[in-house]
């Protein structure tokens, strides 16, 4: 914007005084930042692009020196394979494991987070002492979980997993969350005490709604860590529950890699995520408590 | 329509002892307003009867029914926040409502009744927006809307018109009185603003420490304040304070300002001074209760001392002359047209009938 004022200020001469648009510093700056942006982009979505042309190429293509660019046609037998040989029931897993596990956890979490938050439950410490917990690399845990599943027969099944998802991040969401509750400010829950609501409708009433975006921006970190976790599912799944990153794996053969079915099954694993982020991209950016409070 | 009746009240935060032990009735259908400095304890004593807080020990009760194990939303009170307390995501008719739907009534019945509010208050063209489309005046118009439709038997207002500008404020203060008129409830008001608590209340508590100061009608509290504190909280701009001794005979007392002036006092019945003669003790005399003598006559009781003005300050409708007297920087609020110079001579006529005498050992009026 100030590139127009010294133009402006020149006088009465005016418009006359202005240079050409573009030798103009304004639509220098603008260049230079397109050219930069365009670069970056270039950096980031080349891996992405390369992923999902690998997963249309035909063999030649994908093996064939120098790189193919830009593949010739569409080919989508890899997904075809994929389907047919029933692997995409890897996705389901994934997106089965991932969403009910996140769901358990926000509820849980957020629960815990109330009360923390809310009624200083074990202290000012404890929270941090929670999250503590989620620092623990998995590699040190799965083990002996995996040991604990084989007692108690839930290796290689759904609930095994759902549980071990949901652990693992019910710290993180009661971390997140408790930041968020301790934002609402505290009169909106007296008022609604006031007004005639008991606790819990307090909870369901004033705390949700005032927490939704936050609930989902954490809920989206939650299911992307279950939907990418590997180490855990790898050790505590066989054929039955594996989930897509596992699957993949597969496809490194002694003789042989199947890029064209890793590529694939990367690109259907990517899709939810990305669709899902999409969907509540609003409500990652939203702030709620606007016109709550004057200030 | 209730009857509130505070019984030995202590309350504790953390290590701080906050209320310190009162005992407080307030009548049905009034506009009792608490009003003290922060920190006296006076929201936090409201808090406690809306059931937000706990209390260490006394009681609290309701139309004989004591308060202290009941849930807020089983008290049937209506509190208004300082900062409006309103629910972002919902309209001003849910807003309004929220109280209504929370106790299960039905859907007709919210819809006429909001309405009913927001047709008192002003805001029948605003129920589809939201609050942060809305101005502080308005939001805090939703506020009180939340709390009127629910008919409670008791109003609680914590500080509502802080947050608004001056202006705004005078127009709200004026809605409130008249709402207090028209749906003539019992209503508990905190405010550490003196002449709020003078324009809104039937009845002035005024705190202190945790401790009830003074409580009585606003003239009762301007015209007999009880101590010191009292004297100088209640009032603008506040009351002088000048140091005399007491002289005269029994029956015909005077105070000494220093070798040469002295003032005569009105006789008290039952030789009310008599007892304090030859003592140093505070003068307590309103600005509003010095006058010019170009003015009117003398009346018995107003006495006339000659001042050197060192400071005027006119505001349009008044002037405050200030001037040195025993050691002690005395201000008078004059007539607009009386507007005198620095370095002027002025007799000014002194009320003596509404001047106070303050025992400066215990700081309370004689």
């Amino acid at each position: 914007m100030s590139g127009t004022t010294p133009s402006r200020a020149a006088g009465p001469a005016g418009f006359a005084g202005r240079k050409p648009w573009w030798q103009r510093d304004r639509t220098r700056r603008m260049a230079g930042r397109l050219i930069a942006v365009a670069f970056l982009l270039l950096f980031f979505l080349f891996p992405i692009y390369w992923l999902f042309v690998i997963s249309i190429k035909t063999p030649d293509e994908i093996y064939s020196s120098p790189p193919v660019w830009i593949p010739d046609g569409f080919h989508l037998d890899a997904y075809i394979a994929l389907f047919e040989d029933g692997d995409v029931q890897a996705i389901w897993n994934s997106l089965l494991v991932a969403s009910v596990s996140t769901v358990l956890a926000l509820l849980f979490g957020t629960m815990c987070a109330y009360s923390l938050a809310r009624y200083r439950t074990g202290g000012i410490h404890l929270g941090l002492w929670i999250i503590s917990q989620r620092m623990i690399p998995p590699i040190a845990i799965v083990f002996p979980v995996f040991l604990l599943y084989v007692m108690v027969g839930w290796v290689d099944t759904y609930r095994g997993l759902i549980v071990l998802y949901t652990t693992f991040n019910v710290p993180y969401v009661i971390w997140m969350m408790r930041g968020y509750i301790l934002d609402i400010p505290l009169e909106l829950e007296q008022s609604a005490l006031v007004d005639g609501c008991n606790h819990w409708q307090v909870f369901v009433k004033v705390v949700f709604p005032m927490v939704r975006s936050g609930l989902f921006a954490t809920a989206v970190f939650t299911f992307i860590f279950a939907w990418n976790d590997f180490v855990f599912a790898l050790i505590v799944t066989r054929d039955a529950v594996t989930t897509f990153p596992v699957q993949i794996t597969h496809y490194f053969g002694a003789q042989s890699t199947f890029w064209s079915k890793i590529s694939a099954m990367s690109v259907l694993g990517t899709l939810p995520v990305m669709i899902a982020v999409g969907l509540l991209q609003r409500f990652l950016v939203r702030g709620m408590t606007m016109g709550a409070i004057k200030g | 329509m209730a009857h509130l009746s505070i019984n030995g009240l202590h309350m504790y935060y953390g290590d701080a002892h906050a209320v310190r032990g009162v005992d407080l009735e307030v009548p049905d259908d009034q506009f009792t307003v608490f009003v003290g400095p922060s920190g006296c304890g006076k929201s936090t004593m409201l808090r406690a009867i809306a059931g937000l807080e706990d209390i260490g020990a006394g009681t609290i009760a309701i139309d004989g029914e004591v308060m202290n194990d009941i849930r807020p939303r089983d008290r049937n009170v209506a509190m208004v926040f300082q900062n409006y307390a309103l629910y972002p995501y919902m309209n001003v008719f849910d807003n309004i409502g929220f109280g209504l739907r929370a106790r299960k009534f039905d859907k007709q019945e919210i819809g006429r009744r909001v309405h009913e509010a927001a047709q008192m208050l002003g805001l029948e063209d605003y129920l589809d927006r939201m609050p942060r489309q809305l101005s502080g005046g308005q939001r805090q118009r939703v506020a009180i809307g939340r709390a009127i439709v629910r008919n409670a038997r008791l109003f609680l207002f914590d500080e509502p018109l802080s947050n608004l500008d001056a202006q705004l404020r005078d127009d709200m203060r004026a809605e409130i009185k008249r709402l207090h008129q028209e749906i003539r409830q019992t209503m508990v008001y905190v405010t550490h603003d003196q002449i709020e608590a003078m324009t809104l209340g039937d009845r002035i508590v005024l705190l202190r420490d945790g401790l009830v100061e003074q409580e009585g009608t606003p003239f009762e509290l301007y015209d007999q304040p009880a101590t010191k504190f009292v004297a100088s909280f209640i009032g603008s701009p506040r009351m002088n304070f000048i140091p005399v001794e007491l002289v005269g005979d029994p029956g015909a007392p005077a105070v000494r300002f220093d070798a040469d002036t002295q003032l005569a006092l009105p006789s008290p019945g039952g030789g009310r001074y008599d007892a304090h003669i030859g003592r140093e003790l505070l003068l307590g005399v309103r600005p509003e209760h010095m006058r010019h003598t170009r003015e009117d006559g003398t009346r018995p009781g107003v006495e006339v001392l000659t001042v050197l003005v060192d400071l005027v300050q006119p505001t349009g409708s008044r002037v405050y002359a200030s001037f040195a007297l025993a050691g002690t920087e005395v201000m008078a609020e004059l007539e607009a047209r009386d507007v005198p110079s620095v370095g002027d001579r002025l007799e000014m006529l002194v009320d003596m009938n509404r001047a106070i005498l303050i025992d400066p050992d215990t700081e309370r009026t004689l």
